[in-house]
């Protein structure tokens, strides 16, 4: 009998991290998508940055919507809880669950179609209220579901595989989400790990919204010569500007750089980032320094990545709302109904 | 790093680690997929094909596969290829059919077999189907040499020994029994076209302490067996030492219950460690309560009247190093052990007393002959050796080995051709896939634990001398067994023109053996490997640069399951499984390649 499940062998190579637990730990169901898909890759990075962040899986909510890129949360942290909503509205529900449990680490995973067509209204206002979670768009260009018709991402002059030219101008998530306010902005590719893992990490301790905009080459629909979303395209158009290296907050422990060659940033919780300048001309906390360079270099056909723009200094939806500084679910009764002449006195504020 | 050669046989042999460190390379997995489906008879006749007594070798084979198979890698047992040997045996039907036969014509070559051991067998196994007429000198009046005198019949009924030697016997060999050579030189004068000598090993090493010759109660381990195994000695002491720890002692041991002994220690010099017994030899013996006693070095025998009544022993401590080598010893106390029999056990070396010197047969200065690894021919032409009576006590499996490839040494040397101009062995790869999500083979891992062989109650067993302890695997452990095998044979291949660097095998790989890095040299590549690299034996592939990014697949061979999802995941087919066969010449092939060869040079003239 021939069997497509991965095995899940506890093998004498596996490490452990932190909380004792291997990465098999943090992998899920089996992928149902195309052999070669970039999401499964994004999965896998996605089950590395967490083993590594030893995040605990029962403190993860995975959103998603709609579309090839939002079936993969069953694919990773088979052990989180998880919402699958409706086409777009996941900004919705993953702003309510953020009011809700402050304390869950919210890791949302959308795609061009869903975040960009249907779900950009809900996008723009996630973005703009500085949710607390991790947003990650599987960016292929296609609706792969619906058999590879052009979605908002597609650019002009990139052919479908049966040879239509797409001419009208992309909506770029990561230009977007920095016109909205977006505190913590990034691009990558499926294919490069090395970048990719960081970011999310990065992503995952950055308190508010962070977007990370994920090339994700569609390998049925959208792999051909003529696409400028498929692996080769995308390896030979890449220019990384930011280099990000993810370093946890450990006591004693000193990381040696030079000075001015990296730009280092803390964190909320006391990790930091190392942004290694690969390009000499880019600073990632000038917002329209960093719109204008993105702008240059797409015009000349290059697709920019790395950590494009941090502002760790921006309060998060909690923060500027002032709310409750626990999840609601642990606050006691009496928190939670003060009683007949509290209500009356908050009333008497409106009358 | 330069790209990895696959090409010639060596790479993906290597990979199925249960074929390569078998001495016959016998086709383990193919085997195994054999009883998988319930194909015992094929399965037996490919285990013959290279191992010629799959019956006794699925009992009492040295297992050199057993300690080399991956899955005891992966997780902590191996696959109980042995056993499934066994299996294979145990359920096969009559196979007499299929078996070689000799051609109604004789090539007129005649040739002398010295001992009807497994080596002599195996030497008439192969070439009397290609028309030789062998003739087998054996001493005692029965074949199978060690096989039948050593190994004592609660671990290989007589049987199993008589059925497939028979085999071989029945295809037409000259066995002449009870006929001792007790002359080379007279041999060598008879109308033989080549020699093949396999008398073994037979002279049981000897313990010179004071006392020893005081008694008749100190025994030589493997002539005591022997006696055993014909009826001359029937009853030992109650309490017995056995001296030594090796697979004789054990068989020593084990015997001396059978004869009715209370109390049997066995003696060891050195620390568990260093006991030269298979495992399962030793956990046999100590499941029928063989107390083994470690560290004391014998020192003499002590005789009251005439009368064996114990023997003093040293006790020895031991230093080691980081590598668990012994440093350094030192007496740190002595001890006494009554006894009423000793058996010695502490090897065997063989003997020629009928090899007369100056014959042109060359002797090295421990007085054993000197033969040739790969012909098995001493320095007199159109003599050779094999099993023990070549390079010292080996095993069966080596001796089937040596038998085969002197084989083609007299076929060879029959013919007048070059010894050295040998077959090599080939591989053939055939793709596994069979339609999408299908391979040819079970690719699933199964996390089932080793099965465990079922003995006969320790209460029955020891009422009489050949009651079998081992009763076979239950076709439920046999069909729980098979599953475990991972397979190796089916082999990942690369191709790395077609590979888009899409990580697709190396996310799914279920251990993590797959790496996509920057090509340079061992080191960095090996400080890039997702897991780190845990045995440097083990081979480390590394594909040509990859078109997208000049970056090399690397796969590090040691845990990889075979379970064939990087061939399923990947989209471009960059990735396939490919079953392996190992293409091993015997001198059947050799015999047809001369007879091809001739056909050409006729042609040609």
């Amino acid at each position: 009998m021939t069997s497509i499940v991965k095995p899940r062998i506890v093998h004498h190579g596996l490490s452990r991290n932190r909380l004792g637990l291997t990465i098999r730990d943090y992998e899920g169901g089996m992928s149902t998508l195309c052999a070669g898909c970039g999401h499964d890759s994004v999965t896998a990075a996605i089950i590395q940055a967490l083993f590594e962040l030893a995040v605990p899986p029962h403190r993860v909510a995975k959103m998603s919507g709609i579309g090839c890129s939002s079936k993969t949360p069953a694919y990773f942290l088979g052990a989180s809880h998880s919402f699958n909503a409706v086409h777009g509205r996941m900004p919705s529900i993953a702003t309510g669950a953020a009011a809700a449990n402050r304390e869950l680490y919210l890791l949302g995973v959308s795609g061009d179609g869903d975040s960009l067509s249907i779900g950009l209204g809900q996008f723009a206002h996630a973005v703009r209220r500085n949710i607390d979670m991790l947003y990650i768009i599987e960016n292929n260009g296609v609706y792969g579901l619906t058999k590879g018709q052009f979605s908002a991402s597609a650019d002009i002059g990139t052919a479908a595989k049966r040879g239509e030219v797409n001419e009208q101008p992309p909506i770029d998530p990561v230009q977007l989400t920095m016109a909205l306010g977006g505190t913590f902005v990034a691009r990558s590719f499926s294919g490069d790990k090395d970048q990719l893992v960081p970011l999310i990490k990065a992503g995952m301790r950055h308190e508010g919204f962070a977007m990370i905009d994920v090339l994700s080459p569609c390998v049925t629909f959208n792999d051909h010569e003529a696409s400028t979303k498929s692996y080769q395209y995308t390896r030979e158009h890449s220019h990384e500007v930011m280099h990000t290296d993810f370093v946890p907050p450990m006591p004693g422990i000193r990381v040696a750089y030079e000075e001015g060659e990296v730009v280092p940033i803390t964190m909320h919780d006391g990790s930091r980032l190392l942004l290694r300048k690969v390009s000499d001309d880019y600073d990632p906390h000038s917002r329209g320094a960093a719109i204008e360079y993105i702008r240059t270099h797409q015009r000349k056909g290059e697709i920019v990545t790395g950590l494009l723009f941090v502002d760790e200094s921006e309060p998060d939806m909690h923060g500027i709302n002032s709310t409750t500084g626990m999840p609601l679910n642990e606050l006691g009764f009496r928190s939670l109904c003060p009683g007949k002449r509290r209500l009356a006195s908050l009333q008497r504020r409106y009358r | 790093m330069d790209p990895t050669k696959t090409e010639g046989t060596e790479y993906f042999h290597r990979v199925v680690d249960c074929q390569w460190a078998c001495p016959a390379h016998t086709d383990v997995p193919e085997y195994i997929r054999l009883i998988a489906q319930g194909r015992f008879t094929d399965a037996y006749m490919l285990n013959r094909e290279s191992n010629v007594f799959p019956g006794i070798l699925g009992r009492v084979c040295d297992r050199p596969c057993e300690p080399a198979c991956r899955r005891g890698r992966v997780e902590d047992k191996a696959v109980a290829i042995c056993r499934l040997k066994r299996v294979a045996a145990d359920n096969r039907d009559d196979i007499r059919d299929r078996l070689p036969q000799a051609p109604h014509v004789s090539n007129g070559k005649r040739i002398a077999l010295v001992g009807a051991g497994c080596a002599s067998l195996t030497v008439a196994n192969d070439l009397i189907p290609l028309g030789y007429e062998c003739v087998i000198f054996e001493a005692l009046d029965t074949p199978g040499g060690l096989m039948r005198t050593n190994i004592p019949a609660f671990r290989l009924p007589a049987s199993v020994l008589d059925e497939e030697i028979a085999y071989i016997v029945d295809m037409g060999v000259d066995l002449r029994l009870s006929h001792p050579i007790e002359s080379m030189r007279a041999l060598l004068e008879e109308d033989f076209d080549a020699v093949f000598v396999g008398s073994g090993a037979p002279k049981g090493k000897e313990l010179r302490l004071p006392g020893r010759d005081d008694t008749d109660r100190i025994h030589i381990g493997i002539q005591w067996l022997e006696s055993i195994a014909f009826g001359h000695v029937s009853s030992v002491g109650e309490r017995v030492l056995i001296i030594g720890v090796g697979n004789t002692a054990m068989d020593c041991c084990r015997s001396s219950l059978r004869l009715g002994a209370k109390d049997v220690k066995v003696m060891a010099r050195k620390p568990r460690a260093f006991f030269k017994a298979s495992d399962w030899e030793l956990e046999d013996a100590e499941e029928e309560r063989v107390e083994i006693v470690v560290n004391h070095s014998p020192r003499a025998f002590l005789i009251e009247d005439g009368k064996l009544v114990g023997m003093k022993f040293d006790v020895v401590e031991y230093e080691f190093d980081d590598r668990g080598a012994i440093r350094d010893s030192r007496i740190v106390d002595e001890a006494t052990f009554p006894c009423d029999d000793v058996v010695l056990a502490i090897g065997q070396e063989n003997a020629f007393p009928w090899v007369e010197r100056g014959i042109g047969i060359e002797f090295d200065k421990w007085d054993v002959p000197i033969v040739d690894e790969t012909t098995y021919e001493s320095t007199l032409k159109g003599v050779f050796f094999g099993g023990d009576a070549a390079f010292g006590p080996k095993n069966i499996i080596w001796a089937v080995e040596h038998g085969h490839q002197a084989a083609i040494s007299i076929h060879k040397y029959c013919e007048g051709l070059s010894l050295t101009d040998r077959l090599p062995r080939g591989v053939n790869l055939t793709t596994a896939k069979m339609g999408i999500h299908e391979w040819s083979y079970s690719n699933d891992y199964d996390p089932a634990g080793r099965r465990i062989m079922p003995h006969v109650d320790l209460r029955k067993r020891f009422r009489k001398l050949n009651i079998e302890v081992e009763l076979g695997f239950t076709a439920d452990d046999a069909a729980a067994e098979v599953e475990r095998c991972l397979n190796c044979d089916l082999q990942t291949v690369f191709a790395a023109d077609l590979c888009i660097e899409c990580d697709a095998c190396i996310d799914i790989c279920p251990v993590d053996c797959l790496t996509i890095t920057h090509n340079g040299d061992a080191d960095s590549i090996e400080a890039n490997l997702r897991t780190a690299r845990l045995n440097a034996e083990q081979a480390l592939y590394v594909s040509g640069p990859l078109k997208h990014t000049s970056r090399v697949m690397v796969k590090d061979e040691n845990l990889c399951v075979h379970c064939g999802l990087c061939a399923e995941r990947c989209p471009t087919g960059a990735w396939d499984m490919q079953k392996s066969t190992v293409v091993i010449p015997y001198a059947s092939d050799e015999a047809s390649r001369d007879q091809q060869l001739c056909q050409i040079t006729r042609k040609a003239g």
